[in-house]
């Protein structure tokens, strides 16, 4: 049963956790003397959703997420190498450098995939559920989407065809409190989004999506109904978006009292102080040193990799006779 | 061979690849126990279930969005739009979605779906029911878009559509279903990205795509009263294009006209005249002649819409024009 975490579990959801903030940092400073390409948009605060949640599906499962999805990415199983190359456009990045950070994918670990049109992740996970449903597979498709992506009007579309035909896809709502930088309460109609769950006859919860444990406790429970064929359900998870919208972000709309409110009950906190009921010091700080050490060798691997060189691609191409 | 309408040819099409193959489903307004606004999916649910022939809620973003990642997850979903007037909603998941795929994810995803619908005026349905949109959906590396005209190639070729593994855009016409023709028995596949030459000639080629086709044969018949022998070549695959058939035929008339249901600005005419200007200019003889709909929205009353749609006499009087 897949309700709470084993303590192995809940470490490892911590390990997963540390090394996206890792991920996170290094990007940051990266920017900062200019060496990265493109916005990125940081997920710093909010890693307890994209880890724990993925952490309940399995092997066959797929996710959809947003232009924020790195902590979904390394939930789901891909490396750092191949997802830090392609934040830097290298050959060796998940998808040769063709997709950029907020697309990427991993067909094979059921990333499929990161998406930066607002809202679109909604029917992507739905398609992927009603294509299960139609074969008979016995897997869920995940969508984590944004309280911004939720005002979308194919949101609506997407979630009453899914729960119309009882489709197994769970919705979870990354609530960060903003959408870019205007405040969820200046573009949503109601505080507590997932009660328009019930307009869809879909079970939904509340949870606070810094703490890991409730996370994976709720999404588990839902992704486990979706499997039964019991239909989709939404997790909304309250959390917030430490630093700015992306790299490109000015600043200006969050207050200090705010941020540092939301620091005080940061994620890797909160998991951290759970975990030292059950795990050593040593073992923790062990955990630590490998979380971090791991990321700085997969920078630095990423970095000295080779750029891609452009041409044509007839493989790609649909019209080629190949296809 | 057995003699039959365009909308059976396709249910025919629908019918046997859902036989053949279990990946393959149908979803879209009023197509399951209507059997579809056009009668095309008559049948299907009663033979195939509810799971695989699904009617939907008014959703055509959302159907068409989840039409690309079930294509990538394993089945063949055919989606019906019920008119192509209503693609521009469709738009986000063919523009940035199914065009993208496939290249920025390095070859890596199959996406074998197929958006069916219809366009095209002459039924008196307006303005916003009446469209052909073929240059909006041709213009999007990454689709197919096939527009057959005869009952045989709305079989042979949506067939083909459904076992390719990548989006095809199927353009049928509302003025085509109740076409007859023969259409050969068995499996028939007949392949993407040809174009079918239908009349022979020497003096001047027509090209033209779905509804237009026909009227570019009676065009054809009319020029040969006037002493003048037309080609009639069918586009049938609006993308991708068969340019050699294009040239192929210019070598011999030298003289080009050519036909879409579509607006004339930016439209698929507008691309064949640059293919051909890019392909073929030393054999042309005389400008390439456009007949398209003129740049405004259709009308709704007969002689308003019948008085601003292409048709047979204007493709004749632009070949008479071209050969001047
Ligand atoms: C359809 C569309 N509209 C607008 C944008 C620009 N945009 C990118 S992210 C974003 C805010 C999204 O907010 P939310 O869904 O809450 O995600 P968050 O950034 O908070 O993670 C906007 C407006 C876009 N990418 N796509
Ligand atoms: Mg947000």
């Amino acid at each position: 049963m897949k309700n709470t975490p084993s303590v192995e579990e809940h470490l490892e959801i911590y390990r997963k956790m540390l090394m996206v903030r890792h991920l996170e940092e290094g990007l940051g400073a990266l920017h900062k003397e200019g060496r990265t390409r493109g916005p990125i948009h940081r997920c710093d605060g909010q890693e307890a959703v994209g880890i724990a949640a993925t952490a309940v599906l399995e092997a066959g499962d797929k996710v959809t997420t947003t232009h924020r999805g790195h902590a979904v990415y390394i939930g789901k199983g891909m490396e750092l190498r191949p997802v830090i190359a392609e934040i830097f456009g290298r050959e060796t990045g998940a998808c040769a450098g063709r997709a950029g950070h907020m697309l990427v994918a991993d067909v094979e670990k059921g990333v499929i995939g990161g998406n930066a049109i607002v809202g679109a992740g909604i029917p992507a996970a739905t398609g992927m559920a009603l294509s299960m449903q139609v074969m008979g597979q016995p897997n869920v498709a995940m969508c984590v989407f944004g309280d911004g992506a939720a005002q979308t009007g194919i949101c609506h579309e997407a979630m009453n065809m899914a729960a119309l035909w009882k489709l197994p896809v769970v919705f979870v709502l990354e609530h960060n409190q903003f959408g870019l930088t205007v405040p969820s309460d200046v573009q949503s109609s109601v505080k507590d989004i997932s009660i328009r769950a019930a307009g869809y006859g879909m079970p939904s919860e509340i949870v606070d999506g810094n703490d890991a444990v409730a996370v994976y406790r709720a999404v588990g429970a839902m992704a486990e109904r979706a499997r039964r064929g019991e239909g989709p359900g939404m997790i909304e998870c309250k959390t917030y978006r430490l630093e700015g919208f992306s790299t490109s972000d000015m600043g200006g709309y969050q207050t200090k009292e705010e941020i540092a409110a939301w620091k005080a009950r940061d994620p890797l906190k909160i998991s951290r102080d759970a975990l030292t009921a059950d795990v050593d010091e040593a073992k923790l700080v062990e955990v630590e040193a490998k979380a971090k050490a791991d990321v700085d060798e997969a920078f630095a691997t990423a970095l000295s990799d080779p750029m891609p060189q452009f041409a044509i691609d007839e493989a790609c191409n649909p019209y080629s006779e190949a296809h | 061979m057995a003699l039959m309408r365009y909308a059976e040819a396709l249910n025919a099409a629908l019918r046997e690849e859902m036989a053949a193959d279990p990946s393959v489903f149908l979803f879209g307004e009023d197509i399951g126990r209507y059997g579809g606004v056009f009668k095309v999916t008559k049948g299907l649910m009663e033979e195939f279930g509810e799971s695989r022939v699904r009617d939907t809620p008014i959703s055509e973003q959302a159907m068409t969005a989840m039409a690309v990642t079930a294509a990538m997850t394993g089945t063949r979903p055919v989606l019906e739009i019920m008119y192509a007037d209503f693609i521009p909603l469709s738009l986000d998941a063919l523009v940035n979605q199914a065009s993208i795929y496939n290249y920025i994810w390095d070859g890596k995803v199959k996406m074998p779906f197929v958006l069916r619908t219809q366009g095209g005026g002459g039924s008196g349905a307006g303005a916003q029911h009446s469209k052909a949109l073929d240059s909006m959906l041709a213009h999007i590396p990454g689709i197919k878009v096939v527009a057959p005209s005869t009952p045989a190639d709305a079989k042979g070729m949506l067939k083909a559509a459904i076992r390719d593994d990548q989006p095809v855009v199927f353009l049928e016409h509302k003025l085509l279903y109740n076409v007859r023709g023969e259409v050969p028995d068995g499996d028939i596949i007949v392949p993407l990205g040809k174009a079918a030459t239908l009349r022979e000639g020497k003096d001047v080629s027509l090209f033209a795509t779905s509804k237009m086709v026909v009227e570019a044969v009676k065009a054809a018949d009319l020029l040969q009263a006037d002493g003048i022998s037309a080609e009639v070549i069918d586009l049938r695959s609006l993308r991708p294009l068969d340019v050699n058939a294009i040239v192929t035929s210019i070598s011999k008339t030298h003289h080009a006209v050519v036909v879409n249901e579509g607006w004339r600005f930016c439209g698929y005419a507008a691309e064949l005249s640059a293919t051909i200007m890019d392909f073929a200019f030393d054999e042309l003889d005389a400008p390439v002649a456009r007949v398209t709909l003129p740049d405004m929205p259709i009308p709704y009353s007969e002689p308003l819409e019948i008085a601003m749609l292409p048709n047979a006499d204007k493709i004749r009087a632009a070949a008479l024009a071209t050969l001047k």
